[in-house]
């Protein structure tokens, strides 16, 4: 094997690792902080992509759309977290893993109604639809790169914001001992649900960003939440460090597995959580 | 629950007995579609097979699992595979294989997410199932996302005497229905011996099942191995029945509406599950002849029952039948040995809580 496919998917491996970062972190703070599972997440990664792509269409800029885009998220998942996630809280998880499951089924038909069945592309913004040379007969795409980058900033955001800010402080405090901190005068509710819409924007941003890369097709959502079970899994729950970290491992496992051996690349990725099971059943970082 | 009211025995039995009597009354009710319903009927049954081996892992140990479409199909595959292509299959191979395969592969699993608990066995079960899925979606070995079509049913003969034709289409009806009451049966012998009570002990408090000097990881083990066994049991039989298998067998999706036919059957009941497949296929079915886009009104049910109705199918039947009066007071032998147990199982309790 030569140095430059080394590199590249090396490099691809880690683009995708911080892609899945974005939307284990949902997953992992929405289960650390609030103890609800939610199947739906990669549903709202699927409804991200599909809005970026209609957005797109529309103003035709991938970054104005993902502007309007957010906002809507935001606003899914404020609207979930106060009609059904809320009377949840005291269930049994069997319970959220239905309902989520039960928004799987209403997002995947609503995404069939509104956007049909067809596989679309959105196209990468012109300033970014470029590739720089790595080496003498190497070249890589900007926006991967890009995606990185965003991906990054976003993780360093987020370890600031919940462990240098009051906000991140009461996060954390409600994980532990909700009855304590709503007796401190917090209104826990309204934090729950800042950190389920916040959730749930990021794994719509995530299928954002990755909509011109991945392109957009029904059914996107299944396959990145299993991953981002995974992620979870090997990570420890709750644990923004494991996710990166869990991220980046699946990320490399599953891009180098497509390279070395095709037929058994996704169950590469299982494999590497069977043995971080086998030694750590709570994951590496719980 | 250990003890059904009587009025909802003599409804099961009725039901049952309605159900074994359709090739009677099927064809004067439905005419051209008797055949078709016949094929959807055996369906139905062999999902309830799956609903009931989840319930026993859901609803009796308390180990929400959605791995159990990972045992099904993996049994629909070896016999898919194990078929010849130009000849039948000798069922008395291809049937313990089957069950072997499955058995094996719950074992290899259930070894792996024992130990995790909550939410993580949730998210392992899920995980692992899928390894499963992608195994058999991108080796071509397996037929890939087309599947693969079995062209000749196994042959069900002794010393070349042909005892059952499973290409008549009523024999496996009648094939599904005895294997589903067999099944519910003896799992109801399974819950009342003392390994269902250290099942429902585990469910209910696993540290005071140790300090009792059970071994809980033995007996969720072996739970999740039994009740994988009966979903590969139910898995051959759909492949027998469908002459087909692709990787959809293997699914999360097929896992979780099991789920959901737990659930909205009744969880832990046992026979709310196999009401609940039966009312999820016919929902299902029913949707998806009035619109192609028959997710959202399930989805929509799926909440629903979540929201109001979170005891299911089983738990109105159980209400209903409170309100009906006993004839005789208390069969006073058999509930004695009952209350004799440590405490009632949990669902009775909460049901008691709730106004």
């Amino acid at each position: 094997m030569d140095l430059s496919l080394f590199l590249i998917q090396t490099l691809n491996g880690v683009q995708y690792g911080l892609l899945l970062f974005l939307i284990a972190s949902g997953l992992t703070l929405i289960f650390g902080i609030m103890h609800i599972i939610n199947l739906a997440h990669g549903a709202l990664y699927m409804v991200g992509a599909y809005l970026a792509f209609w957005l797109t269409s529309l103003v035709g800029n991938l970054f104005l759309a993902i502007i309007l885009a957010l906002p809507i998220a935001l606003m899914m998942g404020i609207l979930i977290e106060r009609f059904l996630i809320r009377h949840l809280y005291a269930r049994a998880h069997l319970d959220q893993v239905l309902l989520t499951f039960g928004l799987i089924l209403i997002f995947n038909a609503l995404q069939s109604i509104i956007w049909g069945n067809d596989v679309h592309s959105v196209p990468v913004p012109e300033w970014l639809n470029h590739s720089v040379a790595l080496t003498d007969n190497l070249r890589y795409p900007v926006y991967r790169l890009f995606i990185s980058g965003v991906c990054i900033t976003i993780a360093i955001g987020m370890y600031l914001l919940i462990q240098r800010t009051r906000l991140g402080m009461i996060v954390r405090a409600g994980a532990d001992d909700r009855e304590m901190v709503r007796s401190l005068g917090v209104n826990i509710n309204r934090v729950y649900t800042l950190v389920f819409a916040a959730g749930t924007a990021l794994a719509a941003f995530a299928g954002m960003i990755a909509s011109p890369v991945s392109s957009v097709y029904p059914g996107m959502g299944e396959s990145v939440l299993i991953l981002a079970f995974v992620v979870v899994v090997i990570g420890g729950i709750g644990s923004i460090k494991g996710a990166f970290l869990g991220a980046l491992l699946v990320g490399l496992t599953a891009t180098w597995g497509t390279v070395l051996a095709p037929n058994f690349a996704s169950a590469a990725v299982y494999a590497l959580m069977a043995i971080v099971l086998l030694f750590k059943p709570r994951g590496l970082f719980a | 629950m250990l003890d059904i009211p009587k009025s909802i025995r003599i409804l099961l039995l009725l039901l049952t007995v309605l159900l074994a009597c359709y090739p009677l009354w099927g064809e004067f009710f439905f005419g051209d579609r008797y055949e078709y319903y016949l094929q959807k009927l055996t369906f139905m049954m062999l999902l309830a097979i799956l609903a009931l081996s989840l319930d026993w892992l859901v609803g009796i140990t308390g180990m929400v699992s959605i791995a159990q479409a990972a045992f099904f199909g993996v049994a629909g595959y070896t016999l898919v595979m194990l078929t010849p292509e130009f000849a039948a299959a000798n069922v008395w191979v291809v049937l313990p294989a089957a069950l072997v395969m499955a058995a094996l592969a719950a074992l290899v699993i259930g070894l792996l997410v024992i130990r995790t608990h909550g939410i993580f066995f949730i998210m392992a079960t899920i995980a692992f199932s899928q390894m499963l899925y992608y195994l058999f979606h991108d080796a071509p070995f397996f037929g890939g996302s087309d599947g693969i079509y079995m062209f000749f049913r196994p042959e069900v003969s002794i010393g070349g005497v042909q005892l059952l034709n499973l290409e008549d289409r009523q024999t496996r009806f009648f094939i599904a229905l005895v294997s589903l009451v067999a099944i519910y049966l003896l799992l109801r012998v399974m819950l009342r011996a003392p390994f269902g009570r250290v099942l429902r002990g585990i469910k209910e408090n696993e540290t005071r099942m140790r300090a009792l000097g059970y071994n809980p990881l033995f007996y969720k083990l072996a739970a999740f191995v039994i009740a994988g066994t009966i979903a590969g049991y139910a898995g051959f039989l759909y492949t027998v029945q469908d002459a087909f298998v692709d990787p959809s067998a293997v699914s999360w999706t097929l896992s979780a509406h099991a789920l959901v036919m737990v659930i909205l059957g009744g969880l832990g009941t046992l026979f709310g599950p196999v009401l609940g497949a039966f009312a999820f296929e016919w929902l299902h079915y029913g949707f998806s002849n009035v619109t192609r886009h028959w997710e959202l009104p399930l989805g929509i049910v799926v909440i629903l029952m979540v929201l109001l109705l979170p005891r299911g199918i089983a738990g109105l039947l159980l209400d209903l039948s409170n309100r009906i009066p006993e004839r005789k007071p208390d069969p006073a032998p058999a509930q004695g040995k009952g209350a004799a147990e440590a405490k009632p199982p949990i669902r009775e309790t909460t049901k008691e809580a709730r106004p």
